[in-house]
């Protein structure tokens, strides 16, 4: 019995066992490189927005369908605000404001032929790519637009205020200690707390030293992160966004009846639909909050490049979806959470940074990218089918 | 050669530790009908697919003698090249494919290298139709144009197709109303007489001592007995008796209600198809259900029960739906499932698995969809302390048998799962409640159980309309009934009219009448 539990918890942290191990695979190959302060702090900057990406199409998967569309809406916004800001003049909040009314709209657009006309998304959306890359060529008239200004590049490439400390030789940053020490807590607690709630209800608990190990890993790998941020320039702004977006879409998929709509549609739409769910309300709000993503993840973007182009965002829809699925979603709907989204998207983004640190071509990248995705699914699917 | 075709001897077969079947003996005669009896979870399935290669040789133990040798069965192309054909209880059918298509469908009809001759392939196709006394079908039409029972009996067509010598029977009629039943019943008899010998699963017992010369009892994985037509007792009473072991005196339990007021009345409905709005489905219904009453909606299937059932929930089904709905005496409007729980109506419906539950999700989810946003959200945050409580108290309630609220409904069996659609439905409270084909598909045990909630909720007060198929079921549970028929109420019939031949003659005579109605409208 007892070593059946452990298989079972195994497979639960499969992936975050396969993250790590995939950092350290990339560890040995570049001698270290990879874990470098300034390494860590752009493994943050190059996944930010993807991760936001992720998060909403978390969403649009747990429906059973994907958005196709996000890569183009990620430059469409981006252009958007830096046209207003460089040829227009406007000020970077007005300029933001605009892109995230513009990825809304999108998303609008996309909701409203999803839900209210019931056209497939995959159509839609593939509709959105075609023409949302055709718009942002045509607004930039196939030109880069930047520089952009600082007030604007912050939120993509500036750091939190940071409180250097020197003990000793060592200078590091008090802000980020602080963050250690409360996301250690927060840990714990919420953890004590689910166990509590296990217990009283009755449920199987797992065993002690599994709930310690796992607590010891992620607190040593979000200390180690923290550590390396706080000898490096401090905490990324772009990781308080990520962090807060996360926060805020773990809440609403698991904790919210909002949340709970969106999985009871993507596991029997119709047994949703006679339970009384408007399951055409949760289409078109999945999908606009998908285009209003865009519209961070479009900001994000410009402002790490200090400008926007053409074709930005290429390919981005389909890194999200690969995170989503590496991160144990199920391609029919109904299965798959935000925290597993997050894990696949990192899984991405290390392999992408840890091939380019050993320099291998951006082709081989690809090749070993659909390798992961295809090896990771594979897995998953063929242990479920054991039980 | 013996007088048994198939003999199975002493299979044993386990599914992680735990014994389905435990030294099962079966055979069968060459030439008869062998009926397979038992509750479900007993292991009729279980070893069905045993014979038929879905668990392959090696997964289990014991010996499997057809035809006098020993067989050893690696696929289910093995098995079929002997002759033993299954049809599932789920059809195997594509829709879009002609019917011709479908009855060579794996098995088609070659010339040289593959290529399919679709001469041979009609002109074949039209002979087995013949065969199972389709001849007047049309080889060339899709089959989804097809009734349930027709599609049933081209699934018999596909397997003579496949020189088909031991056919077995996966609850053929499960679908079936009791016309299209009769009418594969006597295909299966005639199919006797052309040497072919069939094992039928099935829970319709009437069914069973019509059809059946031999009939063998399953309970818990093992052989209770076999009885044989000649020497004993065919009678549905003796069949139950071996599956349950013991004698179910009443299969219907006894209610003692105080019927009161009115509570529902539905009054001049009219329903149209929804991608069709000149087809009129629900034409001027108009009935009542009071407080603690059961009233039946008895009819053949595609009458219109469960579209009428649909369009009252919150216009689940059809357009341009028109007429008035009374609760309490109040006219409500209905425009949304959301509207038709909040006036306290709930309906249960038909195919738990494509409309009743998300079969991935687990228990206390599945229990708490429906009432979700009503009972247990606190500003849209769920309370899922008060969800793991309230499940509880409804598994044990109404005797769900899964090992915690945290199981996947997906792995349960069917009793259990119809019981977590209705307690997804008592958790909203209802006053009105709608039970489509509720005991479909179900065994004997877990009907009572079934029947048992059903009598509580009429003793608490609740108005509970009944749609079956089964006419039985509706004499035995109903305090009254309309008999429907081509979307329109064909009679109403109180507890002491009920019986199988007055609801008979309500939709024949019925149907007459329309005919008759059609043709005057013609004439002028």
């Amino acid at each position: 019995m007892e070593s059946k539990k452990t298989n079972i918890d195994l497979k639960q942290y499969g992936m975050v066992i396969a993250l790590i191990a995939i950092f350290i695979i990339f560890y040995i190959l570049s001698g270290g490189k990879n874990a470098t302060p300034m390494n860590i702090n752009n493994l943050v900057m190059q996944n930010g927005y993807i991760v936001v990406l992720a998060v909403g199409m978390l969403l649009c998967v747990l429906t059973g369908n994907v958005d196709l569309g996000v890569g183009s809406t990620v430059a469409l916004t981006g252009a958007v605000a830096a046209i207003l800001v460089i040829d227009k003049g406007m000020s970077v909040p007005v300029a933001f404001l605009a892109a995230l009314l513009v990825g809304l709209a999108v998303g609008i657009f996309e909701g409203t032929f999803i839900a209210a006309l019931g056209i497939p998304p995959f159509i839609v959306t593939l509709a959105t790519m075609l023409m949302g890359r055709g718009l942002t060529y045509v607004a930039l008239q196939a030109q880069t637009k930047g520089p952009l200004p600082d007030a604007y590049t912050a939120i993509g490439a500036g750091y939190l205020p940071t409180i250097t400390i020197q003990i000793g030789a060592f200078a590091f940053d008090l802000i980020c200690l602080i963050i250690a020490i409360a996301a250690t807590l927060l840990i714990v607690l919420s953890e004590l707390n689910s166990i509590a709630t296990k217990k009283k209800y009755g449920f199987a608990v797992n065993p002690m030293w599994q709930t310690i190990a796992k607590l010891v890993i992620i607190i040593a790998i979000v200390w180690f992160f923290l550590y390396r941020l706080a000898v490096y320039k401090g905490i990324p702004i772009v990781l308080v966004l990520m962090a807060a977006l996360i926060g805020v879409y773990h809440f609403i998929t698991s904790k919210t009846v909002a949340g709970r709509q969106v999985y009871a549609l993507g596991g029997n739409e119709k047994a949703a639909r006679l339970s009384g769910i408007n399951t055409k309300k949760v289409f078109f709000w999945v999908y606009t909050n998908m285009g209003l993503l865009c519209g961070v993840a479009g900001i994000v973007l410009s402002a790490r490049n200090a400008s926007a182009t053409p074709k930005a965002g290429d390919g981005f829809e389909m890194d999200a979806i690969a995170s989503c699925y590496i991160g144990g979603a199920a391609t029919a709907g109904g299965i798959g959470t935000i925290i597993g989204a997050v894990v696949g998207a990192f899984v991405m983004g290390i392999l992408n940074n840890g091939m380019s640190l050993i320099g291998w071509s951006t082709d081989i990248q690809k090749v070993v990218k659909g390798m992961v995705l295809l090896g990771a699914v594979t897995f998953d699917l063929l242990s479920k089918r054991r039980k | 050669m013996s007088e048994f075709i198939l003999e199975m001897q002493h299979i044993t077969k386990e599914f992680s530790g735990v014994k389905a079947l435990d030294d099962v003996n079966f055979k069968v005669k060459k030439g008869e009908i062998h009926a397979l009896c038992g509750e479900n979870g007993a292991g009729k399935s279980t070893l069905m697919n045993i014979l038929s290669a879905v668990y392959p040789f090696g997964e289990y133990a014991g010996e499997i003698h057809y035809k006098g040798e020993l067989c050893k069965f690696h696929n289910i192309k093995d098995s079929e090249h002997k002759g033993i054909v299954i049809i599932h209880q789920e059809l195997a059918l594509s829709p879009y494919l002609s019917i011709a298509e479908n009855v060579f469908l794996g098995n088609e009809v070659t010339g040289v290298k593959g290529v399919i001759n679709w001469t041979q392939t009609q002109k074949r196709a039209q002979e087995m139709l013949e065969k199972v006394g389709l001849g007047g079908e049309n080889v060339g039409v899709p089959v989804n144009t097809l009734g349930v029972g027709k599609q049933q009996l081209i699934e018999i067509a596909k397997a003579m197709a496949k020189e088909v010598d031991l056919l077995i029977l996966d609850e053929p009629t499960a679908a079936l109303n009791d016309e299209e039943s009769r009418q594969l019943l006597d295909i299966m008899k005639q199919l006797k007489h052309q040497g072919i010998t069939c094992i039928m699963i099935s829970h319709k017992l009437n069914e069973v001592s019509y059809v059946a010369d031999s009939i063998t009892v399953i309970r818990d994985g093992k052989t209770i007995e076999t009885l044989n037509k000649e020497r004993d007792d065919f009678s549905e009473d003796r069949i139950i008796k071996g599956m349950v072991g013991r004698e179910l005196t009443n299969r219907y339990p006894k209610r003692d209600c105080e019927i009161s007021d009115t509570i529902l009345e539905v009054e001049n409905w009219n329903v149209y198809h929804p991608e069709d709005a000149g087809r009129q489905i629900i034409k001027d219904v108009n009935f009542h259900v009071k407080a603690g009453e059961v009233v039946g909606f008895a009819g053949l299937m595609g009458a219109g029960r469960t579209e009428l059932a649909m369009s009252i929930f919150g216009g689940s089904y059809g357009q341009k739906i028109s007429g008035n709905i009374k609760i309490n005496g109040k006219e409500i409007d209905v425009k949304s499932v959301k509207s038709a729980i909040k006036n306290k109506i709930a309906y249960v419906s038909e195919d738990r698995k494509t409309y009743g539950l998300v079969l991935i999700d687990d228990v206390k989810r599945n229990m708490t969809m429906a009432a979700l946003s009503e009972y247990f959200s606190n500003k849209g945050v769920v309370d899922q302390n008060k969800e793991i409580l309230e499940s509880e108290k409804y598994t044990k309630l109404i005797n769900i048998k899964a090992n915690s609220v945290a199981q996947t409904v997906g792995s349960l069996s069917g009793g259990n799962q119809q019981k977590v659609v209705l307690a997804k439905w008592m958790m909203t409270q209802p006053d009105i409640l709608i039970l489509d084909e509720p005991t479909r598909g179900i065994d004997v045990g877990a009907k009572y159980e079934i029947y048992c909630v059903i009598n509580e909720l009429a003793q608490s007060g609740k108005a509970i309309v009944i749609i079956s198929s089964e006419m039985p079921e509706i004499i035995g549970i109903c305090d009254r009934a309309y008999v429907i028929s081509e979307g329109s109420i064909a009679g109403e019939l109180a507890k002491g009219e009920l019986t199988q031949e007055k609801i008979m003659k309500c939709i024949v005579s019925h149907n007459g009448k329309e005919k008759d109605e059609w043709k005057a409208k013609r004439r002028t």
